[in-house]
């Protein structure tokens, strides 16, 4: 029994941070993990907002509603409860994070602001112009770096997590971890450890993500003996913007504000996006679902994008992009709202969305699966938990925008106090041969590395990866090309046993460092298109023509991949939903 | 639109004890280059422009749209961020090299944590009485709040720091960022609660009186922000609450 027990969290954005603000809170030590100063996490680029039902515009929302919005918009693949605990928490995280200074956009009488976001039809989305993500991981930041001098954290950042100490009961005693400057293993012991480590977008090469959001962590436990749930169900975002090293996202908060999605009517019409009259503008969107106009879910809007570009043809200039159009709204009101987005948008471009129509295209945004958790934020080995992207409980098969956000700080809420509680009933391990073990286990991989004599380049490999799962494990999917997808993954899994690191130095070897990650990014690639290829149906953001309905009586479940040592590779379990407070219904917006 | 190849010159530097050197490197042109793109190019083929096989470059980055503040560095010997740094409107060669005052990790790697601790030292934080649910926020004018926010985009790129004449090891000035830091937490009504530790932790050595007003910080500023209407604002508190001080004694 520990009565200030000692917690390792991984990842400091916005959920690894609020898991470590509530441990320090309660009277617990943090060692806080991160390959980046966390105020760099990839949290920063969240930019429309965060939901919470304030209903502070005499709209009669409530917590329910938004309960309801997530779980229809989710597909109904989410276990409800612990979604709805999230939205009625909601209003007081942002009350919270309010008092934190947030600088939230005001209405005339000092209030916060509230604006529209996919998936609903109520102003519930808080914003701080178009960086609310930056804005919210900031005023985290600022409390944890105050326990920070008060001695309750210790930051160990540039260092990246390797693996899981387990003993031997499989009991999590610790993490171990590399020093990405020195190269050094080391183990780190921990009463019970706390994973955020966000997203994967890496393993579909460009993204909208940051660098650093590999899934490397997720997929190490996995190859533990971690469950990773839902891992088929990715977002594509439908409005990015195409870009040679990434693709930069164009906030959904551009159509919360007003903006309008169109293609000239005419396939070929070369004239200039403002010089295009209105009766020659297709507004499909606002054609097909007049309810909610550009305002469908992510998934919808981006399937409409795709049918529009690939069936009728009608992409700008015949290539694969369409306008999104905020000209029509006033300047004043562009940059007290959306001024963020609009700067990304001519820096990168070169032209100004206050004049000139963007050209946007669907990219790569979030994956709904992750780390299988239950209702505490546990996973299936005893002292690990987890929180945030990294995780698969609250969106169901496709997350409404805004939700994020909301998910990530009362996931990390709920696992800081979950994994303090699991650590204070622990007795202490009896021995401790099991770290010396795992830190020979990591440096015999690393050792291996950096001995490979082959020719394959860990960057190019990345790209073919990058390529082929947006082909194939994205928009559309087909039971044909997803095997062979898998197919081509144990090819390079095989080739990266080949790999030639160009750079042997054991200082900030950025290359060794990159090859860890692309190994587990190829494992965990697997999963996500083995589990597309198991689910024959069609729900959310995965959307499989030769199967183009939801079928609850088979598919109602949620996906759970576990890792077969023995033959390397996934083997698959599923689990009934729970759907005890809403029944399921036909989504159709 | 220039097509022909793209000429990079990259200051280079194993590891902080080891001597600096540059090297070249010739990469296609493509429409849409910026430097970050072009240091991923380098590493899947990394040849130098003679064709001698080398190491990928080490640079810091992450997010790639400007907010992380990550991927600093001199281009053309101008502090600016890679990611946003568009190969078309660059001058060739292109010289890449890392922030000069901050100590080198590898290549354009460098190690800017002083900022962060100088974040600690002014108590750059709100202090909340908890997490627990309290209800709303303080209101705010949308006036007050359309001046804290430009305050609080600030990235931590530490530019206005590389350029500042003042920020060396002889002065320790905190830098221009700490300044604004404590400006937007002094005018927050409840982070008005540490003003005076704040502005004491700015008097002193290394401290606002360090600042020679080159306004090079402002320049620089990736963010645009006020860096040095804050400098002034929270100059003249120093000043007042130093005075004040004296006269209590």
């Amino acid at each position: 029994m520990a009565p200030n027990p000692n917690i390792a969290v991984v990842g400091g954005g916005l959920a690894g941070l609020a898991a470590v603000i509530k441990i320090a809170e309660m009277g617990g030590h943090v060692d806080l993990f991160s390959v980046v100063p966390v105020k760099r996490s990839h949290s920063v680029c969240a930019q429309g907002g965060i939901n919470a039902a304030k209903n502070l515009k005499g709209e009669g929302d409530s917590p329910w509603q938004h309960f309801d919005d997530t779980v229809y918009g989710g597909d109904f693949l989410a276990n409800q409860p612990p979604v709805k605990a999230m939205c009625e928490a909601a209003p007081a995280i942002i009350d919270l994070l309010d008092r934190m200074g947030v600088p939230f956009n005001r209405t005339p009488e000092g209030l916060l602001d509230f604006r529209r976001f996919g998936g609903t039809l109520h102003h519930r989305t808080a914003f701080a112009g178009a960086t609310t993500g930056q804005q919210l991981l900031y005023a985290l930041d600022e409390q944890v770096r105050r326990y920070e001098s008060e001695g309750k954290v210790t930051k160990y950042e540039s260092w990246e997590f390797l693996s899981a100490v387990l003993d031997s009961r499989r009991m999590c005693r610790g993490i171990c971890a590399l020093d990405l400057r020195s190269m050094e293993v080391r183990t780190f012991p921990a009463d019970a450890i706390v994973m955020a480590t966000g997203g994967i977008g890496a393993i579909f090469g460009r993204s909208t993500n940051s660098v650093v959001c590999t899934g490397s962590a997720q997929s190490a436990l996995y190859q533990q003996g971690c469950y990773y749930a839902n891992g088929e169900f990715i977002q594509v975002h439908p409005t990015s913007i195409p870009g040679e090293d990434k693709l930069r996202l164009m906030s959904e908060s551009a159509r919360g504000e007003g903006g309008r999605v169109w293609v000239p009517k005419n396939a070929g019409d070369r004239r200039d996006a403002n010089s295009i009259p209105e009766t020659e503008r297709w507004y499909f969107l606002e054609e097909w679902y007049p309810k909610y106009g550009n305002l469908v879910p992510r998934d919808i809007a981006t399937r409409a994008i795709f049918k529009v570009v690939y069936e009728h043809n009608l992409g700008i200039d015949g290539r694969p992009m369409v306008y999104l159009d905020l000209t029509h709204i006033d300047r004043a009101t562009l940059d007290r709202k959306l001024e963020g987005i609009l700067e990304i948008y001519e820096k990168f471009v070169g032209d100004d969305p206050r004049v000139t129509p963007m050209k946007i295209f669907p990219g790569m945004h979030y994956t709904m699966g992750g780390l299988w958790v239950d209702y505490n934020q546990a996973t299936n080995i005893a002292g690990i938990f987890a929180a945030g992207e990294c995780e698969y409980q609250y969106h169901g098969a496709n997350r409404l925008g805004a939700n994020s956000l909301v998910s990530c700080i009362f996931g990390g809420f709920v696992a800081g106090p979950s994994a303090l509680n699991y650590a204070r009933n622990q007795s202490s391990a009896t021995t401790n041969g099991h770290f010396e073990a795992e830190r020979k286990r990591q440096e015999e991989i690393n050792a291996g590395l950096m001995r490979a004599e082959g020719s394959e380049n860990p960057f190019r490999l990345w790209r073919e990866l990058g390529e082929l799962m947006t082909k194939e494990c994205t928009v559309i999917r087909s039971n044909k090309n997803l095997e062979q997808a898998d197919g081509n993954l144990v090819e390079f899994l095989e080739r990266i046993r080949r790999v030639n690191l160009s750079d042997r130095s054991m200082w900030a070897n950025t290359s060794f460092a990159f090859t860890r990650q692309l190994y587990n990014m190829l494992q965990l690639a697997r999963v996500i298109a083995q589990g597309a290829r198991l689910r024959d149906e069609s729900r959310g953001a995965h959307y499989k023509p030769e199967f183009p309905e939801r079928d609850d009586k088979k598919w109602l479940k949620t996906t759970k991949a576990y890792f077969a040592p023995d033959v390397d590779e996934p083997r698959f379990e599923f689990e009934a939903v729970d759907i005890s407070l809403i029944p399921p219904r036909i989504r159709k917006y | 639109m220039p097509e022909k190849p793209v000429l990079f010159k990259i200051r280079r530097q194993a590891s902080p004890a080891q001597k600096a050197y540059w090297e070249e490197f010739e990469l296609a042109w493509h429409a849409g280059m910026n430097v970050i793109s072009s240091l991923m190019e380098i590493a899947r083929n990394p040849l130098t422009r003679d064709g001698k096989a080398t190491t990928p470059i080490t640079y810091d980055s992450n997010c790639l749209e400007e907010v992380c503040g990550s991927c600093a560095m001199l281009i053309n010997g101008k502090a600016r961020m890679a990611c946003s740094a568009l190969v078309a409107k660059l001058e060739q060669p292109i010289r890449l090299e890392a922030l000069s005052k901050f100590p080198i990790i590898r290549d354009l790697s460098v190690d800017r944590s002083v900022l962060f601790e100088n974040l600690k030292r002014v108590k750059a934080w709100v202090p909340i009485d908890g997490t627990y649910d309290l209800g709303a926020g303080p209101r705010l004018t949308m006036e007050d709040q359309e001046q804290a926010y430009p305050l609080s985009r600030c990235i931590s790129c530490c530019c206005c720091m590389e350029v500042c004449p003042q920020f060396n090891r002889q002065t320790g000035f905190v830098g221009a960022a700490t300044i604004s830091q404590v400006r937007l937490f002094n005018t927050h009504p409840t982070g008005a609660a540490l003003k005076r530790q704040r502005l004491q932790a700015l008097m002193g050595d290394g401290g606002i009186q360090e600042c020679g007003y080159a306004q090079n910080c402002v320049e620089v500023c990736p963010k645009d922000i006020p860096l040095t209407r804050s400098i002034s604002e929270v100059g003249g508190a120093v000043m007042k609450q130093a005075i004040g001080d004296l006269l209590r004694r």
